[in-house]
């Protein structure tokens, strides 16, 4: 399939041209993937499970390195350069762009230290407090935890936990951030609360988010994806992919007639 | 029908028999387990009967002696912990960068595959074979720097045996850090070095803790591979280094042991009774950490 090109709006933040995964020799994740992701959107990466949508993910911040079986083939731009020429440094790249896992997975450590944990990884900075503060304002997490600073962050909620998640992605001020159904381990508060945040920071962060739930999809998304078996079937304005398809598969799926 | 009505729920014989078999499985199970732990209580008690009333401040403040009444286990108690400390020092180190270095860095190559595979079979490997590899390589080779039959070769030689352990036993500290955590620190765009120091190793250390005081408690009872390399003489006098000779506490009981006079048999039993004390605050200093320290992910 050739690129499915959604934008009229300008430069992409991310563009992925004929993305390959495998694993190991027998596992063919995603297929001849090209797309591009526009700056201060949400996409929403839809389908069934092993489709390939978490693994297309981990290619936008090369977690895939991670995983010692997989191959990683084709490009990924990020302000014109490939995130796979070999000048590239993955620890970097994981700056630029950061994630957010499906199980809100703090460290053991209070609340503060979660939040500071990438800010010091490149030196203390001075203004640590404050980074730690604006971060968790910008989870939408400050008010709540303001005065427990020094508490675990695992006494929080699960719900408080994931947005503690978020506000230690946000500390390093990456570009991007990239979302692995950040919201399905949660109760429906907690998610509400989740896409609340979501649709707040897309202000200042382009999100790309893989979700089982196509509400959800439908809820916060601009722009949706539809993987199915590895290959990306459509992609388009989420009104229209939930609306009007152009392909079978995806009305197929979006209607619950499969999946 | 063959039964009336109302008796159809009533055990029919053949259930009976049956029952009975697993009744009678249940009692043997009972009766094995009570053979291991009635001769373990009969050994302590036999032990505390001897030994107790020859365990007085003196024991502890005697060197070895000829004369029983006058003979102690300072030597032997400070060589042990002389020894002790010294294989802490050396083994810690090692055995957590080996298994660090299997967990974090190696993958699963073939090279991975044959250290580990080494590493388990090495576990095994009798401790008197430690004991012929340390007479020659620490004894005799490396004599000059070490001193030759000293507490240090000593404690080569008893760090090379519980290496194994150690490695096996951190390796599965580092392996229960649950790989989330990781996630979340490359995530944001930490290095390996910088997860492994900050998160792996935090979150491992009461386990590999644990792990190297139960191989501690294992080296602590070690006799063989240190009569090889010669701990097995009259030593009256408390190491002051580590090219010192020495003795340790079960080397000393070995010794009263085989002796005809009675009371030296008494003197062993009160040396046991000592290196049982050691031995079981290890071990429960060890099952102390793990419980404080355990954690639900």
């Amino acid at each position: 399939m050739a690129t499915i090109n959604v934008t009229a709006e300008g430069t992409p933040a991310l563009e992925a041209r004929d993305l390959d995964v495998h694993y190991g020799t027998t596992t063919h994740a995603i297929k001849r993937v090209s797309m591009e992701i526009p700056q201060n959107r949400i996409v929403a990466l839809i389908g069934p499970s092993g489709c390939g949508k978490s693994t297309l993910l981990r290619c936008f911040n090369r977690m895939n390195d991670l995983v010692p079986a997989a191959r990683v083939t084709g490009e990924v731009l990020f302000r014109g350069e490939n995130l796979y020429d070999g000048h590239v440094d993955p620890v970097e790249v994981r700056r630029r762009i950061g994630m957010v896992f499906q199980k809100p997975n703090p460290f053991p450590k209070s609340i503060r230290d979660n939040v500071a944990f990438g800010p010091r990884l490149y030196g203390t900075p001075d203004d640590l407090d404050e980074i730690v503060e604006r971060s968790l304002r910008q989870a939408a997490l400050w008010d709540e935890v303001a005065d427990r600073l020094d508490e675990s962050a695992l006494d929080l909620s699960g719900g408080q936990q994931q947005r503690l998640c978020i506000a230690r992605a946000l500390a390093v001020t990456p570009e991007i951030l990239l979302m692995d159904e950040p919201a399905s381990a949660l109760d429906p508060i907690a998610t509400a609360k989740i896409e609340e945040l979501i649709q707040e920071l897309v202000h200042d962060y382009t999100i790309v988010i893989v979700t089982h739930n196509m509400q959800q999809a439908a809820r916060v998304s601009d722009y949706t994806a539809y993987l199915y078996l590895g290959e990306l079937i459509e992609y388009g304005d989420t009104d229209t992919i939930f609306t009007a398809p152009t392909e079978q598969k995806t009305e197929d799926y979006v209607t619950g007639r499969f999946g | 029908m063959s039964r009336g009505r109302g008796r159809l729920l009533e055990a029919p014989p053949e259930l009976e028999a049956r029952r009975r078999k697993g009744e009678a499985f249940k009692w043997a199970c009972l009766a094995t387990t009570l053979v291991g732990i009635v001769v373990l209580v009969v050994l302590l008690v036999d032990v505390l009967v001897d030994g107790i009333g020859w365990l007085d401040p003196a024991f502890f403040t005697e060197m070895p002696s000829r004369i029983p009444e006058r003979a102690g286990i300072e030597s032997a108690l400070w060589g042990t912990v002389w020894l002790m400390g010294l294989v802490a020092v050396i083994s810690f180190p090692l055995g957590v960068a080996a298994a660090v270095w299997l967990e974090e860095y190696a993958g699963r190559n073939w090279i991975q595959t044959v250290i580990q595979t080494n590493i388990a079979n090495l576990a095994g490997v009798p401790s008197i074979v430690y004991g012929i590899l340390g007479l020659t390589v620490f004894v005799r080779w490396m004599g000059v720097v070490t001193g030759g039959r000293s507490v240090l070769s000593g404690a080569l030689t008893i760090s090379l045996l519980i290496l194994p352990i150690l490695i096996i036993a951190a390796q599965e500290a580092i392996r229960a850090v649950p790989d989330s955590i990781r996630q979340a620190s490359y995530g944001l765009g930490a290095t390996k070095w910088q997860t492994v120091r900050h998160h792996v190793l935090p979150n491992a250390f009461p386990g590999i803790l644990t792990g190297t005081i139960l191989a501690l408690s294992r080296a602590i009872g070690e006799t063989a591979p240190l009569i090889m390399i010669g701990a097995l003489t009259f030593i009256a006098f408390v190491p002051e280094g580590p090219r010192d000779a020495f003795t340790v506490l079960p080397i000393q009981i070995f010794n009263w042991a085989s002796r005809p006079q009675d009371e030296f048999r008494h003197l062993a039993a009160a040396a046991i009774i000592v290196l049982l004390v050691l031995l079981l605050s290890m071990n429960a200093l060890a099952i102390y950490l793990r419980n404080r320290y355990e954690r639900e992910w």
